[in-house]
């Protein structure tokens, strides 16, 4: 039961994934938000059969609710016609398929390298709401403030650059 | 005293006993789905006849009265006449989004109901992460919205979609903010501790409810506010203004499908009904000690009841909001004032350590004040930065 379901939620991540990107049938971008969607609402099914409930809900919670919906914001606003006529030069595509390629073989590696999972006892892969808080809050208490930081620079830029009389 | 309180799960698990062993979970989930699907569908068709009527009544007229004695069948003739009309989709409409998005906004919103406790020992999961679970599956309305208005390929529906979102996301953000103060207190993101914590009794067999204290009577209001925005309704109703631009992101749509967003709707009010009575109005715990033989169901029904009530009452008396006014009233008064309410919450938590006499009052005065003065000045701010009213030169 539980491996189906981790194949179902793996596959169907992977197949929406590659839809976004390079869907064969249409080049709408609302198309392709929608599958981002379907991609992260299975991402979260994937973090369910892992336990971690929390995870999940945030992942849904600021990816396909906060995140994807302002992506959908800003592609109200555009024009999408003009996104549909754009052709895909032969250049550009053969260099992102290397570089895809090339980022794929990398993480292949250090996942090799890393002995993931080696030594993890099944309770301590648990991601309860209680650990996960102890842990930011004590052994990754700055990197945690510092991503805070991030999101304070991209809003104070937000502002500056929506001001009207930018001089 | 306990017969009654537990009867619905005593029900469910003689149900469940009639099966094999090896399915008899999926039995008892199934039951509770049936159940909850049960009681809110019930309570749908309920609440859209209770809602006329009391606008009705608000306004100075019956309210429908023709269907049935006292028009009690109203709900009937209503879900008859929308599943029989023609469903029509417009000509350059993208098919597949537009037959989606009434699933999409209807199907995660039955999914709240799990994680709500009813009475005592009556909610369908115990999750973790309960309360972001909630929140989780009602962010997907947003999405429902979206696909809604911009399928229907109309210059219409997309305002009314753009207006929404907007809405949503601006009201969003108070709307969790009001919730954590309950959750630091509580110390916990599942919602049967968070009732659990609300269930002693302090002097007079008065219940300790969070409503009761001032960032918890604080924190009610914002919640109430927001959630009539999530929810779409009035005074928050401007993607729909039908004065402006027709029906909004519901333009294009008729017959079942705009049934299923009607019911989408309705059931997204009752899902975040439930979490106000569940956080601030202590969930199934009576409000005084000597009526604790009172069912415990019978008090969740009660507040859900008052607050639904409490919802239209409201929209029979305010009108509608401008977009302008709607959006600085989120980011410059109702953001803030949550973001001072966890503050209040922390002095609240702190002051509980203090040893003197006569301290209750004293220390909830205090809180009082911490919460009352910046809802002065956010006020007073809100108002100078509102731009003046109009003048209608052609108006005399």
């Amino acid at each position: 039961m539980q491996a189906c379901l981790f194949y179902l939620f793996a596959a169907l991540t992977l197949l929406c994934g590659v839809l976004v990107i390079a869907n064969p049938f249409t080049r709408n971008p609302v198309t392709s938000a929608m599958f981002l969607v379907l991609t992260i609402v299975s991402l979260a099914g994937l973090f369910v059969l892992l336990h971690a409930f929390f995870l999940a809900a945030v992942q849904i919670l600021v990816y396909a609710g906060a995140v994807m919906v302002l992506f959908l914001f800003v592609i109200m606003l555009l024009d999408l016609k003009e996104e549909e006529r754009r052709k895909i030069k032969a250049g550009a595509g053969v260099l992102g398929l290397a570089a895809a390629g090339g980022i794929a073989l990398l993480m292949i590696a250090v996942i090799r390298q890393s002995n993931a999972g080696v030594g993890l006892k099944p309770a301590s892969a648990e991601g309860s709401t209680l650990d996960l808080g102890k842990r930011l809050f004590t052994d990754y208490a700055l990197p945690f403030e510092l991503i805070s930081l991030v999101l304070l620079v991209a809003m104070i830029g937000t502002v500056l650059l929506s001001k009207k009389d930018l001089k | 005293m306990s017969g009654l309180d537990q009867i619905f799960v005593w029900i469910g698990h003689r149900a469940a006993g009639w099966f094999p062993a090896s399915v008899q979970p999926l039995v008892s989930a199934v039951l509770a789905i049936a159940g909850v699907m049960a009681v809110f569908g019930t309570c749908f068709a309920l609440t859209t006849l209770a809602e006329r009527k009391v606008l009705g009544r608000m306004q100075n007229r019956f309210g429908p009265n023709r269907v049935g004695p006292y028009g009690l069948l109203q709900p009937l003739a209503d879900a008859v006449k929308m599943l029989t009309k023609e469903d029509i989709v417009p000509f350059s409409a993208d098919k597949t989004l537009h037959f989606l998005a009434p699933l999409v906004l209807t199907v995660p919103v039955w999914l709240a109901f799990a994680v709500l406790p009813f009475g005592r020992n009556m909610s369908a999961i115990n999750l973790d992460a309960g309360i972001l679970f909630f929140f989780a599956v009602g962010s997907a309305s947003e999405l429902a919205v979206f696909m809604a208005g911009w399928s229907s390929q109309n210059k219409y529906s997309l305002v009314g979609a753009m207006r929404a979102i907007a809405q949503m996301i601006s009201y969003e953000v108070p709307l969790v903010l009001s919730v954590v103060p309950v959750l630091m207190l509580a110390g916990s993101l599942e919602l049967n501790d968070i009732v659990a914590a609300q269930g002693t009794y302090t002097f007079g067999g008065l219940a300790r409810w969070n409503v009761f204290t001032p960032w918890g009577l604080a924190g009610l209001i914002l919640f109430l506010i927001a959630a009539t925005a999530e929810s779409n309704r009035s005074p928050f109703d401007l993607p729909e203004g039908e004065s402006e631009i027709i029906a909004g992101f519901l333009t294009e749509y008729s017959g079942f499908k705009y049934a299923l967003f009607f019911l989408g709707e309705y059931l997204g009010l009752f899902a975040v009904t439930g979490l106000a009575v569940t956080l601030f109005l202590g969930g199934w715990h009576a409000p005084f000690q000597w009526l604790e033989w009172v069912p415990s169901w019978f008090w969740f029904a009660a507040k859900f009841g008052a607050l639904i009530f409490l919802f239209i009452w409201v929209r029979a008396t305010l009108p509608r909001l401008r977009l302008d006014q709607l959006l600085n009233f989120s980011w410059r008064f109702l953001v803030p004032l949550s973001l001072i309410n966890l503050l209040v919450a922390a002095a609240w938590y702190w002051t509980g350590a203090w040893k003197f006499p006569v301290v209750a009052p004293i220390r909830w005065l205090l809180c009082a004040a911490l919460i009352a003065l910046p809802y002065h000045w956010l006020g007073r701010a809100l108002r100078g930065a509102m731009p003046p009213p109009r003048k209608y030169i052609y108006a005399e």
